[in-house]
């Protein structure tokens, strides 16, 4: 299959007073279609930079964005967001936060069509009873299902989480990955998630990409996840290369955390250290641009 | 001990009206003679009470006639006050430009006393044939009450979270759907408290508007009495006046309260 998205040399510069800082550089990626693929990197490495790039919330300094072979230009309905915090309006109930984006997208259908589709996937991520509720009788986890129903009800060509459970306890998060990957599944999207919990990576994803630290971040590595789809948490676990996967992960982050402190604390002392080791490359890389 | 903390509501309070009574009372048979102690005021003041919608003549009713003459006025100018302000205050708001051209000269008319802005009231609709005085006294009342909900506005649309705007960016929304689904529905809790302030100031006003165009009303009647010496009704006045300012303010924060939870 031929790439669906394709970030080419993609750059982002923030003017500041100390001179233009330079947040990404640089960043290729190919997605396919109907691809997972998740970004994966210390907080502050500007991976949430470039999600928001390919959702149009932030301008692209240098580099282009091609999604389904048209170049992205602003923030649009083709593309499904879900946002960490899950920014429904408190003013307005679950139902009817689903519907602004429906009636925005599918304004041709009948309103009985519409309705349709905001009960149909209200009810996919478990909602049919507290549709009418609005988010501040909603419980966290709860208000973040509206969220994913309102990315997936636009029918968006590709899906873009932006730590969408990061604010989750871990028993609420493990539920909402369950809810992701099914409808994930049955729509056979294409979607980019950011994330930097290692499990939550392995468990959804294709393909992990592992950003180097910023300022000046780039794709340091990317790693193929083979699990056989559907996925079950506890196959995934079990799976022979699982820990073996998540040991790369690990490493790779580790090893890019040092990185981050001799940046700042030590300029200077140059003794051996973990600063210094090179970045494994590994048997499961692939090339960044096919 | 337990009795008394239940009572705390109610014997405080009552304990300073007596504690202002009692100066009251010394005041007037010491310092100022011409104050009237509270039972002269009490007397002269009674049929004013006891028949509150009674019409004696232009400037002789009961005192709830005056307070609804004034209402009504208030309400009027204020309903002015927050049409211009409202929209006046999401300009300022989603415009920096705006903001630059406006802010300075806005800060400047914001804190002029409506005793300034009356003549100019005056002088602005001299032209018109009849009822110079009340539209001098809506104008008043209008501009000196628009300032809090034009800042109170401005500084809400300002404040809209950037989660919600981005919602609406993604989803594109169109001007005028962002506004009403997003804009507006955020800044309502602002834009209330900016409407309970402005109130406030309608109700401050009504008192000088009424007193220089000597129109019936609580502030007219004030001037009247003062005029006729009957001093006992300036401060029969001055009670109702802050009663209802009173109401008016709880009233106005019932309804903000509301939307601020929602």
């Amino acid at each position: 299959m031929s790439d669906y998205l394709i970030l080419s040399k993609v750059g982002k510069v923030y003017p500041s007073p100390k001179g233009p800082a330079i947040v990404v550089k640089n960043f290729d990626l190919s997605i396919k279609k109907g691809e997972f693929v998740t970004l994966i990197g210390h907080s502050g490495c500007g991976k949430s930079t470039v999600l928001s790039m390919v959702a149009g919330l932030t301008n692209v300094t240098s580099g282009g964005i091609i999604l389904a072979g048209k170049e992205l230009v602003g923030p649009g309905p083709d593309r499904g967001v879900v946002f960490q915090s899950p920014c429904l309006l408190p003013w307005l109930t679950a139902y009817e936060n689903v519907m602004l984006g429906v009636d925005q997208v599918f304004y041709t259908a009948s309103k009985e069509e519409r309705h349709q589709i905001v009960e149909f996937y209200l009810s996919v991520v478990g909602l049919s009873e507290s549709m009418q509720k609005r988010p501040s009788e909603l419980s966290q986890g709860m208000r973040q299902r509206v969220g994913i129903a309102r990315a997936f009800a636009l029918s968006p060509k590709m899906l873009l989480l932006d730590e969408p459970f990061g604010m989750l306890d871990s028993l609420t998060r493990f539920e909402l990955q369950q809810v992701l990957i099914e409808l994930w599944r049955r729509d056979k999207k294409t979607a980019l998630m950011v994330t930097h919990d290692v499990d939550e990576a392995l468990f959804l994803s294709d393909r992990i990409v592992m950003m180097t630290n910023g300022p000046e971040a780039e794709v340091g590595d990317i790693l193929e996840v083979n699990f056989p789809r559907p996925r079950e948490r506890k196959a995934v676990m079990e799976h022979p290369d699982y820990y073996k996967l998540r040991e790369h992960l690990i490493e790779f982050l580790e090893v890019h955390a040092h990185k981050k402190q001799k940046h700042s604390h030590a300029e200077g002392s140059n003794n051996s250290g973990v600063g210094q080791t090179p970045v494994p490359v590994s048997r499961m890389e692939l090339p960044v641009n096919t | 001990m337990k009795n008394g903390f239940k009572l705390d509501w109610l014997v405080l309070p009552m304990i300073g009206v007596v504690a202002v009574l009692v100066l009251w009372m010394i005041t007037s048979s010491t310092i100022s003679k011409e104050l009237p102690s509270p039972g002269k005021t009490w007397e002269s003041s009674k049929p004013y009470l006891q028949q509150p919608f009674e019409k004696r003549g232009e400037m002789d009713q009961g005192i709830l006639r005056f307070t609804w003459y004034s209402l009504v006025l208030v309400a009027k100018g204020y309903a002015i006050a927050l049409i211009l302000g409202t929209p006046l205050g999401f300009m300022l708001g989603l415009s920096k430009v705006f903001t630059k051209a406006f802010d300075p000269i806005i800060q400047v008319l914001r804190p002029v006393s409506p005793l300034a802005w009356l003549p100019l009231g005056m002088v602005l609709f001299a032209g018109a044939k009849s009822g110079v005085s009340e539209m001098a006294a809506l104008f008043t009342i209008a501009v000196c009450s628009m300032w809090p909900t034009v800042l109170n506005t401005a500084v809400g649309v300002r404040a809209v979270p950037q989660d919600f705007l981005n919602v609406a960016k993604v989803l594109k929304l169109s001007r005028t759907k962002t506004l009403f689904k997003v804009l507006i529905p955020a800044t309502m809790p602002y834009m209330f408290t900016g409407f309970r302030l402005s109130l406030g100031i309608a109700w401050l006003v009504i008192v000088a508007a009424e007193m220089l165009t000597g129109r019936p009303g609580i502030g007219g009647f004030l001037w009247q009495e003062y005029n006729a010496l009957v001093y006992e009704h300036i401060i029969l006045c001055i009670l109702t006046i802050g009663i209802v300012g009173f109401i008016l303010d709880r009233l106005m924060s019932v309804v903000e309260k509301r939307f601020k939870v929602a």
